[in-house]
């Protein structure tokens, strides 16, 4: 007995409604229903599974991942912030540091400097273990990246005695992230030379303030790691998703009432129409994916029955931030080799036992 | 160049770089012969003062009786978390 076509979009949506959320756990699995085959089929899964992307910029994505069950969509999440690999920096020698800035201050903040090369010298990369008694643990050109910051500050005696901008007074009286310089180790000159060479994302971030006489004098460290070691190795500054918001007029809502109506979503949502033989107005939503779901619409009376407030439980709107390591697009990607190799290792453990 | 774990100054050591050596393969701060002088910063006009052993603590510029040891000359290493 297969469920009506209304059935199975009713089971689609998760009721928002004025004080509680409906409907909120997935049913489509076998044995819920008495009757329906609801196992695993892959070739249901590709009728129903599609990407639309909406947005791809370098650094910002935004696609709409459908057809999945939302553990398939958090696992991509989690995968990206905490399980792609990054290079972030590691450990700081510090040589000389006459600044303001603490040594373990300033240690903490470049560790939080985000790093960018080319992407193909990355593939040569290795992981550094952790523990010194692992033969790996030293460090060669395959795990381990070199930059150094050297900054010192002195006076600029060309400006008038009136000055009284820092920046113009003294040469070097703030240190930037963009005064990191790589120095590369044996091969890693061939792996990232010229426009791919190693440097911060941002050259703009401030690192410290020198005043005349103090110095900065680095040597720093960059391994590869992941974000649930450090949130420095989190390829992504957010990716998240939120479900696609469904809103459904029951009745038609019309006159003054379908003013009020459109007025309570935000610019986009919902619509007036006029007909043009009667000069009626009624409500249509034009786009429900710009609602923010406040529920406002539900507060007012004039529209208690009229109106059907919910998301769709399969849709995700996905959004990406890379924080420029990887391009946004590359990092999906990344997550979901992750999360197939976890798959087959998985897989074959289960056949091993 | 290989560099280990950060390593305390021993004691008895002189400040200002003139430690009496550490045990670090690619040796920062390695055997050098003990100085009888120190330098340090003067607090008030920031000049640096060398001083002997029995020397009174005061700035030879200005006067100033308060004087700041230099920063280790030391290679230190911190962890960026």
């Amino acid at each position: 007995m297969a469920p009506t076509r209304e059935e199975l979009e009713r089971r689609r949506i998760v009721g928002v409604e004025l004080e509680r959320v409906a409907n909120v756990t997935s049913t489509d699995f076998p044995g819920h229903y008495p009757g329906e085959d609801h196992s695993w089929d892959l070739n249901d899964f590709k009728k129903r599974f599609k990407i639309d992307i909406h947005k791809a910029n370098d650094l910002d994505y935004e696609f709409d991942l459908i057809g999945v069950d939302a553990s398939v969509a958090n696992a991509f999440r989690r995968i990206l912030i905490s399980e792609v690999p990054t290079l972030a920096i590691e450990t700081v020698f510090v040589h000389n540091n006459t600044s303001i800035v603490q040594d373990e201050v300033l240690a903490q903040r470049l560790g939080l400097v985000p790093l960018r090369g080319d992407k193909k010298g990355f593939q040569q990369l290795r992981w550094r273990k952790k523990s010194p008694d692992e033969p790996a643990a030293e460090a060669t050109d395959f795990n381990t990246v070199v930059m150094t910051l050297k900054v010192a500050c002195t006076r600029n005696h060309a400006t008038p005695a009136t000055e009284t901008d820092p920046a113009k007074l003294y040469f070097n009286s703030s240190v930037y992230a963009r005064d990191i310089k790589f120095a590369p180790q044996g091969r890693q000159s061939s792996w990232f030379s010229g426009a791919g060479e190693i440097r911060p994302v941002n050259p703009d971030i401030l690192l410290a303030k020198l005043r005349p006489g103090q110095e900065i004098d680095l040597e720093i460290h960059c391994v590869l790691g992941i974000g649930q070691d450090h949130a420095k190795f989190s390829p992504v500054a957010t990716a998240s998703y939120r479900l696609l918001p469904s809103i459904k007029i029951k009745q038609p809502i019309t006159g003054e009432d379908a003013e009020k109506f459109a007025s309570c979503f935000p610019k986009g949502v919902a619509e007036v129409q006029k007909d043009k033989k009667t000069g009626e107005k009624t409500a249509v939503v034009v786009n429900p994916r710009k609602d923010t779901v406040s529920r406002e619409v539900l507060r007012h009376d004039e529209f208690k029955g009229k109106v059907e407030l919910g998301r769709v439980r399969d849709h995700f709107i996905f959004s990406i931030e890379s924080t420029g390591m990887y391009n946004s697009d590359e990092l999906f990607l990344q997550a979901v080799q992750i999360l197939k190799k976890k798959c087959t290792d998985f897989q074959e453990k289960l056949m091993e036992s | 160049m290989q560099r280990e774990g950060y390593v305390p100054p021993t004691a008895g050591g002189g400040g200002g770089g003139t430690g009496t050596g550490s045990t670090r393969p690619g040796g920062y701060g390695g055997d050098v012969p003990r100085q009888t002088s120190m330098k340090y910063l003067c607090a008030d006009c920031g000049k640096s003062v060398t001083l002997n052993k029995a020397d009174p603590i005061r700035c030879k510029e200005c006067g100033f009786r308060i004087l700041y040891k230099e920063r280790t000359k030391r290679m230190v290493q911190f962890e960026a978390r």
